[in-house]
């Protein structure tokens, strides 16, 4: 594969390498020293059109670990409008010798745009609701650390399906390891359709026997565009301990922060033992490795 | 005088010839030959009226970095077209009696096709006062309308067609419900909802269109003369039955298809290209089904472009902000008669119609079809093969969703009255 931008055309055995690889890159993140050179002599650019500090910070961690230089770049959609575009940000870069470019952007298709201009590889950390693979690349591995394997296994998603590239991308990758995946939430914040998952408006149903529970983040947004109110979303839809209670006795909790608490998830389950929030971060950096390293160095073989 | 010779002559009333027809003095003097300086062989070459768009964006006065007067007209020549409707959302809107007479003026010395401003139907296409029509129309504006906006209060709209049916002006909207299209940048559905992308849903455009022939017929109720409703670059199959339904029940409603709804589908958004961002969005296939057969039967009266240039810079912003259109003078009616004539079948008269008589009879205006004494305001074009080449538009929009396509029917000479104004060597 030549750029990470979502999970079309990707194989099992191909998911399956890079997340191989994660697993070496989490016993290098448990050492004293915890650096590779394995990217030495590469350049990685974070082009963050959309300001992310988490993600940000856990992909420079990532490209630091192995050595390679990180330059970061942040634009202001604002600058954007006055005239400085998307291309000249990325050719401008690239003239610098960039080899690889995580990009976030608030609308979706900014990275698809980007592999068409740049001859570096391009990295997907987050287009507008469409994609943000590398979540979905953590959230899976951090599953399968928890579950041993994903093979007819049932995922919940709950929330704001619609607007989410968590969701859209989840629902590309975990089938292709062999989950099924319900997406539950509000009529209002449901695609019509998504390949890969079942939509479902009824909670109860979602969460029925589910091997993992995934909250999304509910954005503050929705109820100002009058897709939903907060209290009644709270009483129809917050993950809580009586309604993970259909779930299977054993079965984790992921978010892909930052959380409100208390709203989509009662904060309780939050600090239980049964969620892997903490876990899934931790893992963000490891993966986020693997993706590197599978993009930069496996390109060159 | 020219005379071109053994030319195949194609207008709304059909197909004739090959013939030797004579021009001279603006208008067609013989079509069995004679003498004339000039001689072309038409050996193989179509001879149709000269075309009307009814909805071109010209970008003057205001935003002459993406077009302007000169080359959106070389443009229109170039496409075959001898008469152009332009759009008046421009930097100040074309809301005064002055900007009208300042647009004709300086399309009159360009010489090239002949300019037909729309007028602002609300002062600033703010939707709130009602712009002085009277003046606007005796300036020479062709018809009003708030294009780029969407007529939200159903109460102005009423009472500009009131006020425009006894100046016999159309009165042309932009037909989508604000509120239901939202921050929609494609047509909304499965796809949308794969590509992440927020959907303009095809009832926004039925939801307006429906309120729209509510208030003509309560501007006909109240009207003695007859106000007349045109509405723009439909792109629905629920659109294209409301309008059927009101012609049917006798409404004075006429409507207008784009190049780019027919030869288009939201498929092109596949790719996250920005290109193909356009208002309204590209739809389904069977939505465009639904619009050729609208062509055919009579419901659609007009095939206009919406030529609607920007720059390529904006147009490399992303699919949230790089602004809505595509420019199409130049290629319109080569496209179509390569994917509607050729390519589908479609009757060759009726296609020439809805270039030529079909917006005619949207601005009043009288017929054009090739008979001796007519006006000589023609288009010669040449079924040869070409790719679109964006890099050789006369627009300042020098890219296209159709670059690289192979089309025949290009305009080899175009003439106003009889005058050359685009010409292949
Ligand atoms: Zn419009």
């Amino acid at each position: 594969m030549r750029h990470l931008l979502d999970f079309q055309g990707w194989t099992k055995q191909e998911v399956e390498s890079l997340l191989d690889t994660a697993k070496v890159m989490r016993e290098v993140l448990e050492r004293p020293i915890k650096k590779v050179p394995a990217l030495q002599g590469f350049a990685v650019a974070t082009v963050f059109f959309e300001p992310s500090t988490r993600t940000r910070t856990s992909f420079e961690l990532a490209a630091r670990r192995m050595s390679a230089d990180v330059v970061s770049f942040a634009a202001q959609t604002s600058s954007l409008q006055k005239g400085e575009s998307y291309k000249d940000t990325l050719l401008t870069l690239e003239a610098m010798g960039v080899d690889a470019y995580v990009i976030r952007a608030d609308a979706a298709g900014v990275p698809h745009q980007a592999a068409r201009w740049v001859k570096g590889v391009v990295i997907n950390g987050g287009d507008g609701q469409r994609a943000h693979p590398t979540q979905a690349l953590l959230d899976a591995y951090t599953l399968l650390e928890a579950l041993g394997s994903l093979e007819g296994r049932k995922i919940a998603i709950v929330g704001d399906i619609l607007h989410s590239r968590v969701a859209r991308s989840n629902a590309e990758l975990l089938p292709l390891l062999g989950a099924e995946v319900f997406c539950a939430g509000p009529p209002s914040l449901l695609p019509q359709s998504l390949p890969g998952a079942r939509l479902t408006p009824n909670l109860e149903e979602a969460l029925e026997g589910a091997d993992a529970v995934m909250v999304l983040r509910l954005q503050r947004e929705r109820m100002e565009g009058g897709l939903i109110h907060l209290e009644d979303y709270i009483a129809r839809y917050q993950v809580t301990e009586k309604r993970l209670a259909r779930a299977k006795p054993t079965a984790p909790l992921l978010h892909p922060g930052p959380m409100n608490r208390d709203v989509e998830l009662a904060g309780t389950l939050a600090d239980s033992s049964r969620s892997l929030i903490t876990q899934q971060v931790q893992n963000g950096v490891a993966v986020r490795m693997a993706v590197l390293y599978h993009l930069l160095v496996g390109r060159e073989r | 005088m020219i005379l071109i010779k053994n030319v195949k002559l194609v207008d709304a009333r059909g197909e004739r010839g090959p013939l030797d027809v004579l021009i001279g003095g603006g208008r067609i003097l013989s079509l069995e030959g004679g003498e004339a300086p000039l001689v072309l062989d038409g050996t193989g070459k179509l001879l149709a009226p000269g075309f009307l768009d009814l909805h071109a964006h010209l970008r003057e006065p205001g935003e002459e970095v993406k077009e302007d007067l000169a080359t959106g007209l070389l443009a229109a020549v170039r496409g075959g077209y001898t008469d152009l409707v332009s759009m008046p959302n421009t930097k100040p809107p074309v809301d005064t009696e002055e900007a009208v007479l300042a647009l004709k003026e300086k399309a009159r010395h360009l010489g090239l096709a002949r300019l037909h401003p729309g007028a602002a139907l609300t002062l600033g296409q703010e939707g709130k006062t009602l712009s002085p029509a009277g003046p606007l129309k005796e300036a020479g504006a062709a018809l009003l309308t708030d294009d780029g906006r969407t007529n939200e209060d159903a109460g102005v709209l009423a009472a500009g067609l009131l006020q425009a049916a006894p100046l016999g002006l159309p009165v042309a909207v932009h037909a989508e419900d604000a509120s239901l299209r939202r921050n929609g940048v494609m047509n909304d559905g499965p796809l949308a909802h794969r590509l992440g992308l927020p959907g303009n849903p095809p009832e926004a455009e039925a939801a307006r269109i429906a309120r729209d022939l509510e208030v003509l017929r309560y501007a006909l109720r109240r009207s003695k003369a007859r106000p007349h409703l045109h509405i723009q670059h439909l792109s629905t199959k629920r659109g294209v039955e409301l309008v059927r339904e009101a012609k049917r029940a006798g409404l004075p409603v006429t409507a207008e298809a784009t190049p780019h709804h027919l030869t288009l589908t939201e498929e092109a958004l596949r790719g996250f290209d920005p290109l193909f961002k356009v208002a309204p969005p590209l739809r389904t296939e069977e939505d465009q089904e639904a619009l050729l057969e609208g062509l055919l039967d009579g419901t659609l009266d007009a095939i206009a472009t919406d030529h609607a240039p920007h720059t390529l810079a904006e147009k490399e912003w992303d699919l949230l902000r790089a602004p809505f259109g595509i420019p199409s003078l130049e290629i319109a009616f080569p496209l179509l008669y390569t994917e509607l004539h050729l390519r589908r079948g479609f009757p060759l008269p009726r296609l020439v119609e809805l270039f030529t008589d079909g917006p005619r009879r949207v601005l009043g205006l009288a017929p054009l079809h090739l008979e001796e004494g007519a006006e000589a305001s023609l288009v010669l074009l040449d079924p040869k093969e070409a790719p679109v080449d964006p890099s050789r538009f006369a627009s300042k929009a020098r890219y296209s969703p159709w670059a690289g396509w192979v089309l025949a029917g290009w305009p080899a000479l175009t003439l106003v009255e009889g005058r050359v104004v685009h010409r292949v060597e």
